[in-house]
């Protein structure tokens, strides 16, 4: 449900601010949102210093540094560097996206980093997804069939498979879900962008066997039909998908079955 | 606090089984208003500045008569149904329920109440005419 002020413990107070770095020409202001369970106090947003002489291209990089030269309590999820797979995903410069390929140089003024908006948080950077990764594997992604398996493998044309692009490519990051306004009011009944996306993945693969059960368990005012195509979804979307136009593909299917 | 797993959460009570039929309906009937409505102001309009003689005669007569009719009666599904979606949005339990039976409940007496208006402003037209 919406919420128009933030509850009292999870008001944001200014924090820490850490000593510049010596000697350097080209400094830039990180503010940061802080904040650990274990101290039972309110998140604070402190700010850092960096030598952009002496730092990589990309956010991630800033946020490395700051943790292996500055402040190693920062907490933050990162993995693989390259976009793949969707761990150190962070609303930077008030956007959803991924630390690792949003480059320093597209943001002006100073860099403010905060976790992915409107999920409970784990520490610093870190939001709980546990729910988002529930919602994604309530829709069943993975091939489903009744005819007895092939000897060798599902066929599949060429035709068929291009319907699959822009959808298996996502990382399942949550940039979406959590920059969608729906999702944020009614989270626990409205599956979101990723998930739906998802499920239209598997609803127009030509193997699957499962689509009239897919497309069942879809029917719902709260788990398909929340999407109002806000498109912010597609907009921050950091691999450049369009999660908006998948669950419309979804109703248009739906709408087939009635009309 | 409910111990609840995460899959549990997710899936809830699962899928009502509707809700299709009310997107295709808020289409259709977007469309047919994206008709109705100009028209509607243009024939609304027209009326404006008459003695009450002569909006009555107006409003008696089929088309604007019938016209009303579908902007009110498709109008006010619309807004019901519109409405509803907002308030599933932003409210939640038996306020939502209860806001949502409110608004339905306007749009059936807003509804009936013009229906009532274009029935009288007919008859009245009938009763003038013939004392004519």
């Amino acid at each position: 449900m919406v919420q128009f002020t933030l509850p009292k413990n999870s008001k944001i107070r200014v924090g820490k601010t850490w000593p510049r770095p010596e000697g350097a020409k080209n400094v830039r202001k990180f503010k940061i949102y802080r904040w650990d369970p274990d101290t039972g106090e309110n998140p604070r947003v402190d700010t850092y210093f960096l030598d952009m002489d002496r730092c990589g291209p990309m956010v991630l990089d800033a946020l490395l540094k700051i943790k292996n030269e500055i402040d190693p309590t920062l907490t933050f999820r990162r993995s693989c560097r390259e976009g793949i797979c969707g761990s150190c995903a962070m609303n930077i410069d008030g956007i959803n996206t991924l630390a690792c390929i949003y480059g320093l140089d597209e943001i002006k003024g100073d860099v403010r980093i905060y976790p992915l908006p409107h999920m409970p948080v784990v520490k610093d950077l870190v939001p709980d997804l546990t729910l988002f990764y529930a919602q994604h594997a309530s829709i069943m992604p993975f091939l489903q069939t009744t005819t007895n398996k092939p000897e060798k493998e599902w066929l599949q044309s060429i035709e068929d498979r291009k319907k699959l692009d822009g959808l298996y490519e996502c990382v399942m990051c949550a940039s979406c879900s959590t920059s969608c306004p729906s999702y944020w009011w009614n989270s626990d009944r409205y599956l979101g962008p990723a998930a739906l996306l998802h499920a239209y993945r598997w609803i127009i693969d030509s193997r699957d066997e499962a689509t009239a059960e897919r497309l069942d368990a879809l029917e719902d005012p709260f788990k398909l039909y929340r999407c109002h195509t806000i498109m912010n979804c597609a907009k921050t979307c950091p691999k450049g998908l369009n999660p908006a136009k998948a669950i419309a593909e979804i109703k248009k299917l739906m709408v087939g079955r009635h009309v | 606090m409910r111990y609840l797993t995460d899959r549990k959460r997710a899936v809830g009570k699962g899928a009502s089984g509707s809700g299709t039929e009310h997107y295709w309906w808020m289409t259709m009937s977007s469309v047919a208003l994206a008709f109705l409505v100009p028209t509607f102001i243009f024939v609304f309009g027209s009326a404006i500045g008459g003695t009450q003689e002569e909006v009555i005669a107006h409003f008696a007569r089929p088309f604007p008569a019938i016209l009303t009719g579908l902007v009110t009666l498709v109008g006010m599904r619309h807004f019901a149904k519109g409405a509803q979606v907002m308030l599933e949005d932003y409210t939640q339990g038996s306020l939502r329920k209860g806001l949502v039976i409110l608004v339905y409940s306007l749009s059936y007496v807003i509804t009936a109440l013009v229906l009532y208006a274009l029935a009288k402003m007919t008859f009245l037209s009938i009763v003038l005419n013939s004392a004519n």
